[in-house]
């Protein structure tokens, strides 16, 4: 049977027929799909898990592929720095049942915070690396991996780029293979690292990379293709296609499948029949610069920029000297459209109440509440990575207090990211001594990524009942002694909660507790909130057009220059009356009998 | 050199962008076409400029399509065709939603919506214009309008002798299915 499929699908699909019994994962653009489609397709047959972040779903991994099992883990790219610690020990130790791990990277940063190509990460762990091309390998890669993984009892890294992952194309589905589970033998000095043991696994590693190499030259995915012998292309990913694309039969292709470590013997026989030899690779000269520490002639970032995404266009500008006749637009007479928080949104009040403020530094974090940074709110000053709200506002709180500057720091973490990475970070708040307000935005949901279950929901990722972490509880536990839950709707009390907090002389957390606009609420949603939609309205008389409305950045109000007043477009409003607080003459009220 | 034909959906988030695109994919597979859809997901629920890109032929290499590329453009509101207007080639036809949806910043008063976008485009291109949302009302369902314009879509490609009441049976959710099937012909009629 054919199907069109994303390669995400396509690898779940994979991770299904390779007789995979576990799979565990932290939502991740453009990685999530695949733990969704796992868990929502092969529920039967695979386990499937959200895990609170990376590392921890690649080390339950590794405890079930030691034990036996075959088993599986997807992250996006800045995931697998979470997930490095054990990704590098696990290289170390090898495995027992086969290990897949994906790190979905973002060429052109549509949904990141850095444009890492992870490839390097196979180089530097020493684990074997796949990189699929299109959503048919996605699915028969998969396949190969965990018996790559097996044959050499090492973890094996899959990589994919937002084009795989995304894009569709069509796929020949098989049949499942089950497969027993391995019999485990306790081992220490396999399954441990300490130092003696580590000493002797480093040379069984370079040993076992020894015979993956004479794999890799003869693996089924590092594919010669000779048309014309005057160019040749080494290329690897969604850039064979674009490659393709651009020089058809008019060039020869090595097309690298597995790329770590790279089939070198077969790439200098490929680069001996051909004339010229260009390398496409999107992002960093990962394997240029490997064939030319190997002495094979080879020309790539002459020509290619090592920024953002390759394109058809790109390589026929740069290889062809073609350009494309454009149709000539003027550019100025395009409105952008900025993303902007939700209608109804529960962050809106916090931020709209923290931009007052001007005796604070806000250490944001990673999540739709990014857009706090932006103009109407403004209201955020920093975003790092998963958790440096709450670490990264301690620090600011502790050069606050060495430099005896008049500020203080506000930590504001979601709740998903708070459980990934925020815990550890409050922790050190409170044994270090600073004095941080951390503001947790929990919407009951991860939001950003298009709402996944977590540990604070209440559901696991098949959909199951699952116990449902209490924040309040977790921080007091970590020694939180003021603490404060409040609903962000109520304006009045969020803001003097928070004018409590930035008082105190030790540190507070404030729990904003509202589910996420777009979220379809669960029945304990639903006893806790209601079922609070109403819509709002302007009175038109009432409005004097001072914009004020508008500076909470609500995508459903509207201002008209003409008539010089404000509106409500009441297809999108949530009735959450937030503008209806900040309006200074009580123009905005609920519609009466809407529902 | 390459046979495959391109085709870019534009709109805002939330028009159904996406499900036409699907709809339109599943035609060509079974029309015996090699196949390949590509989008950008992220931020498209909040608004935010989406677009859909659809290649097919005997054989299809890249899944997107760049400046220049597309043989056609259909776009569900006016500022978006603009926007994406320089990746149609310039032989290339545009089929046009003429509805406006502004965004934020003209929303929130700090911009105008652009003025003079239908003509200039007529002038540069082969263009379609169509009320395809005012057509989708009529019909009794505005979220119709992506059928609408699937259906002119088709009759342009001259595929309208797909069994496209199937796909849509088998995409759409059942009380959905007729006026859907109801949006499609009436689209094809448009053309």
């Amino acid at each position: 049977m054919k199907k069109l499929m994303t390669g995400n699908e396509a690898v779940a699909r994979g991770v299904f027929e390779a007789g995979i019994k576990y799979a565990a994962a932290y939502p991740g653009t453009p990685s999530t799909e695949i733990l969704e489609n796992i868990a929502g397709n092969y529920k039967e047959d695979i386990v499937s898990e959200w895990a609170p972040n990376e590392k921890v779903a690649l080390e339950s991994t590794i405890g079930f592929s030691i034990v036996g099992g075959r088993a599986f883990a997807s992250m996006k790219q800045v995931g697998m720095n979470v997930a490095a610690d054990p990704m590098f020990s696990v290289a170390y130790t090898g495995i027992n049942g086969g290990l897949v791990i994906v790190t979905a990277d973002e060429p052109g940063i549509h949904s990141s915070q850095t444009e890492q190509d992870n490839r390097y990460y196979a180089k530097a762990a020493k684990i074997p690396m796949f990189e699929p091309s299109d959503s048919q390998e996605c699915k028969d890669m998969i396949k190969e991996a965990i018996e790559v993984s097996e044959m050499f009892k090492m973890p094996v890294i899959f990589r994919m780029t937002t084009r795989i992952c995304h894009s569709k194309g069509i796929v020949s589905l098989g049949e499942r293979e089950e497969v027993e589970v391995k019999e485990y033998k306790k081992n220490i000095w396999q399954y441990t690292t300490m130092p003696a043991v580590s000493k002797k696994l480093r040379v069984e590693l370079e040993e076992k990379l020894v015979n993956v190499k004479k794999y890799s030259n003869k693996s089924k995915f590092n594919i010669e293709e000779i048309n014309d012998t005057k160019i040749g292309v080494v290329t690897s990913g969604i850039s064979y296609q674009y490659a393709k694309e651009t020089f058809g039969d008019s060039a020869s292709y090595f097309k690298v499948g597995f790329s770590y470590p790279l089939p070198i013997d077969r790439i200098k026989e490929f680069s001996n029949k051909v004339d010229k030899l260009y390398v496409i690779e999107e992002i960093e000269p990962y394997m240029e610069e490997q064939l030319k520490a190997n002495g094979i002639e080879c020309i790539g970032r002459e020509k290619l920029t090592n920024i953002g995404e390759l394109s058809v266009a790109i390589l026929k500008s740069a290889f062809l000297n073609i350009e494309e006749d454009k149709i000539k637009t003027n550019k100025e007479k395009i409105v952008p459209r900025p993303p902007a928080l939700c209608a109804g949104c529960p962050h809106r009040p916090v931020f709209y109440e923290l931009q007052k403020r001007k005796d604070i530094v806000v250490s944001g974090d990673i999540g739709c509440y990014g857009l706090g940074a932006v103009p109407p709110l403004s209201a955020v000053d920093t975003i790092i990575c998963m958790g440096t709200s709450i670490s990264g506002g301690h620090g600011m709180a502790k050069a606050f207090e060495t430099y005896g500057i008049q500020k203080k720091a506000v930590s504001v973490i979601g709740d998903s990211t708070f459980f990934h990475s925020g815990m550890t970070g409050l922790l050190d708040v409170v044994y270090n001594k600073s004095k941080t307000v951390t503001v947790i935005l929990d919407n009951r949901i991860t939001g950003m990524t298009g709402h996944q279950d977590h540990p604070g929901t209440g559901y696991n990722a098949i959909g199951e009942e699952a116990p449902e972490a209490n924040i309040e509880l977790i921080v007091k536990a970590l020694g939180i002694k003021h603490v404060k839950s409040l609903n962000p709707f109520d304006m009045e009390d969020l803001n003097k909660t928070l004018e409590w907090a930035l008082n105190l002389e030790e540190p507070s957390v404030i729990i904003s507790r509202w589910p996420c606009a777009l979220k379809k609420m669960s029945k304990s949603d639903i006893n806790e909130f209601g079922d609070y939609f109403t819509k709002f309205e302007i009175d038109k008389d009432k409005c004097i057009g001072c914009r004020m409305c508008t500076k909470c950045g609500c995508p459903a109000i509207r201002f008209d220059k003409e008539t010089n007043k404000a509106s409500i477009d009441d297809t999108m409003c949530l009735g959450c009356s937030t503008c209806a607080q900040i309006c200074p003459k009580d123009a905005i009220h609920e519609v009466k009998n809407n529902k | 050199m390459n046979e495959s034909k391109s085709i870019l959906l534009v709109g805002v988030g939330g028009q159904g962008t996406i499900l036409a695109s699907k709809l339109l994919t599943y035609g060509l597979l079974e029309s015996g076409y090699d196949v390949k859809m590509s989008e950008i997901h992220g931020m498209s629920q909040r608004g935010g400029s989406v677009s859909t890109q659809i290649r097919f032929g005997d054989k299809v290499y890249a899944p997107t399509i760049g400046y220049a590329e597309a043989d056609l453009l259909v776009s569900f509101e006016e500022m978006e065709t603009y926007r994406w207007l320089e990746y149609l080639k310039p032989t290339g036809k545009v089929i046009l939603n003429n509805y406006r949806l502004p965004s934020a910043p003209i929303l929130a008063g700090s911009a105008d919506y652009p003025e003079g976008i239908i003509p200039e485009i007529n002038e540069k291109v082969d263009a379609t214009v169509l009320d395809a949302t005012k057509i989708a009302k009529d019909l009794g369902n505005p979220k119709a309008t992506n059928v609408v314009l699937l259906g002119a879509l088709i009759k342009t490609m001259g595929l309208m002798d797909m069994d496209w009441e199937s796909i849509i049976k088998a995409n759409v959710k059942p009380q959905y299915v007729e006026g859907n099937i109801k949006a499609l012909y009436k689209g094809m009629e448009l053309m």
